[in-house]
């Protein structure tokens, strides 16, 4: 019996111990969204974030990979309930989940990325992938030799067709003659994972006479980048900078500061001057730009890149306005 | 661009779409005239997807991809043989289980081999199957109209899409004009008629299934290795079920069957081209109603032109010698 008894007390201190450590610990945490964290693009750039936010402080985080609907908000509030410090949600598809765990977790920080969920505890922050579409579109329109360009999204939502809206006009705004075709892969999640069908698309707007394809498609952009290798075009790469998947035939990559946003979310967390609210990162911000590096040197020309950077210069200081599709 | 020019176009995005239905609903056409419901088609072309990216990035071989996509797809074909031939299990529950296990299995051992998040390195060069130029493709592109048709729609593919082309013809003269063909016909239809002429159910129906591992390894090797670059996890996307339908709707003979993969491909390379395009009257046709067209067109042609399609009688029941 007195032996029982011990065995319940050594056990209760424990739970205790753990509690009390749990408490003290900062415990950040990722739920990557379907595509998974490997997609060399929006979910990968997270990855990267949160490994370097690892590096620099040697915290582990806990993380989640979503591959069906309903997970997304069972995994929250799991890691809530695990005592996350903060969540950080990758995807516009999470919002729901956010809300829902944001408001059964008063306590715990959410950081949501693409999307703005309005609560207290809850940190918005969302890109004008618009800005950046329009540099690469002019990027695309000066290298088209047709000039004819193509665009190949991933699933049909509001975020893609921005992207496709601020690529048109930055074609339009290089070349006012130049046509974009614009594809959708799909209208469900899968579109985000359909490589063969993001080729196939890419493949039907060459044979339109399109040499530049842009595709804002998570894994599917895969597939349309190796169709225009395979067919000798350019290819413009999304999220995270793709320049390096084919040399030669990457004409750049539109890039979101989404690594620095999710490794700041961290770091603010753990600093406590992590801030509720909305956060918008444009050209002004660096939250979006345009990919130079090794691999697109000499692909995209001198030329093209001070034009480019005129137009930068133009977009910052408001004199080209960039139609927000979302704030339509 | 001429219109001659786009029809030709989309003949050729048709074929390479319709190539994999076309080996996966020929395999499945050995597994369903001898009587073994065959849903599984999908989970062997994953699992042989899979495998024949796996060992052509490590080995550096389309080839060598391809043999490891037909084992695979053999030895999963043989599970489901042994499932569903020698225990007399559920033929649907037996290929369901081969789709689930497969699709949870290539992801896995991707994470663990490659350490990609489920994918395998992206392929080039000779871990491909390359386009093959026919001879005088170059030469004759300059005529118009044949040399054309030619230079762009016959010739310029992988080797893949001309096995997917030539396997209509050959499993037609085997399913009708070889002793083989006649038997696997046979115990798909009366079973029992077969065994009275002492002939074994069981084997006829492993080896009906194993020519079903073969085609589907191709097509499984196709996905992987010659129109894409590499596994994504799920990347089959379908194609078997697909597949299945065709051959149902082509009323389980090689011809027709070949007819409606093609039919499949055809609207899916028209809606790649239709999204955005301005027609007269109508004006911009939303995404959401282009996609659903290949399924529209299905279901009015199976309603209304196909009529009744009579499988092979003595599909999905096991053989049971005496009762």
């Amino acid at each position: 019996m007195i032996k029982r008894f011990a065995l319940a007390a050594i056990a209760a201190a424990a739970v205790v111990t753990t509690g009390m450590a749990q408490a003290d610990e900062f415990k950040p945490a990722i739920v990557f969204d379907m595509g998974g964290k490997f997609d060399k693009s929006f979910n990968e750039a997270a990855y990267n974030g949160a490994e370097a936010f690892k590096k620099d402080t040697g915290i582990d985080y806990m993380e989640f990979e979503v591959t069906q609907v309903s997970q997304r908000e069972q995994a929250m509030k799991r890691m809530a309930r695990k005592g996350a410090s903060i969540i950080v949600a990758m995807g516009f598809a999470q919002a729901s989940a956010v809300e829902k765990a944001a408001k059964e977790f008063p306590d715990t920080k959410f950081t949501i990325v693409d999307m703005v969920v309005d609560l207290p505890n809850v940190q918005s922050i969302i890109f004008k992938e618009h800005e950046g579409s329009f540099l690469v579109g002019m990027a695309a329109a000066l290298t088209s030799k047709t000039g004819k360009v193509g665009f190949v999204g991933g699933m049909d939502i509001p975020l893609i067709r921005k992207f496709a809206l601020g690529y048109v006009e930055g074609a339009k705004y290089a070349n006012p003659n130049a046509e974009v075709f614009q594809n959708m892969t799909g209208t469900t999640p899968a579109a985000w994972n359909d490589p063969t069908k993001g080729g196939e698309l890419a493949k039907s707007q060459f044979d339109r006479g399109a040499d530049v394809v842009y595709a804002a498609a998570g894994g599917t952009g895969i597939g349309v980048y190796q169709a225009a290798k395979d067919a000798g075009k350019f290819a413009i790469g999304v999220d995270s900078n793709q320049n390096y998947l084919h040399p030669g035939t990457m004409l750049t990559s539109m890039t979101k500061g989404v690594d620095v946003a999710v490794m700041e979310a961290f770091a603010n967390a753990k600093a406590g001057t992590w801030q509720p609210g909305i956060k918008v990162l444009g050209l002004k911000e660096g939250g979006v730009n345009y990919a130079l590096d090794e691999h697109n040197k000499g692909v995209l020309s001198q030329e093209v890149i001070d034009k480019l950077e005129a137009a930068r210069a133009d977009i910052i200081a408001g004199k080209i306005k960039v139609t927000d599709y979302m704030a339509q | 661009m001429e219109l001659f020019q786009i029809i030709i176009l989309l003949l050729d995005a048709t074929f390479r779409v319709a190539t994999p239905l076309v080996l996966a609903a020929m395999a499945g056409m050995f597994s369903e005239r001898s009587g073994v419901v065959d849903i599984g088609l999908e989970g062997k072309m994953l699992g042989a997807a899979f495998a024949a990216a796996a060992a052509s990035s490590a080995a550096g071989s389309a080839w060598l991809g391809l043999c490891a996509g037909v084992v695979t797809s053999l030895a999963l074909s043989s599970l489901h043989a042994y499932a569903c031939v020698t225990h007399k299990g559920n033929q649907v529950v037996s290929g369901m289980a081969i789709n689930i296990m497969v699709s949870g299995l290539t992801p896995t051992l991707a994470i663990a081999w490659f350490h990609q998040g489920g994918q395998t390195p992206s392929l080039s060069g000779d871990a491909r199957f390359q386009p093959i130029t026919l001879p005088f493709a170059d030469a004759v592109r300059e005529i118009p109209v044949i040399g054309y048709t030619y230079a762009e729609l016959i010739s310029g593919h992988n080797i893949l899409v001309y096995c997917a082309a030539a396997s209509v013809p050959l499993v037609a003269y085997i399913l009708y004009k070889t002793r083989f063909g006649l038997r696997v016909r046979a115990v798909g239809e009366n079973p029992h008629a077969v065994d009275t002429a002492g002939i074994s159910v069981e084997l006829m129906r492993y080896k009906a299934l194993a020519v079903t591992g073969i085609l589907c390894g191709f097509a499984g090797s196709y996905l992987s290795t010659a129109h894409g670059a590499g596994f994504i996890r799920e990347m089959t996307a379908g194609k078997g079920y697909l597949a299945l339908a065709a051959l149902i709707f082509g009323k389980w003979k090689p011809v027709p069957t070949l007819f409606a993969c093609l039919l499949f491909a055809f609207t899916d390379a028209v809606q790649a081209r239709l999204q955005g395009v301005e027609l007269p009257i109508v004006g911009v046709i939303p995404v959401q109603f282009i996609q659903a067209l290949p399924y529209i067109l299905t279901v009015l042609l199976l309603a209304g032109f196909v009529g009744k399609a009579n499988p092979p009688k003595s599909i999905g029941v096991p053989y049971i010698k005496e009762r």
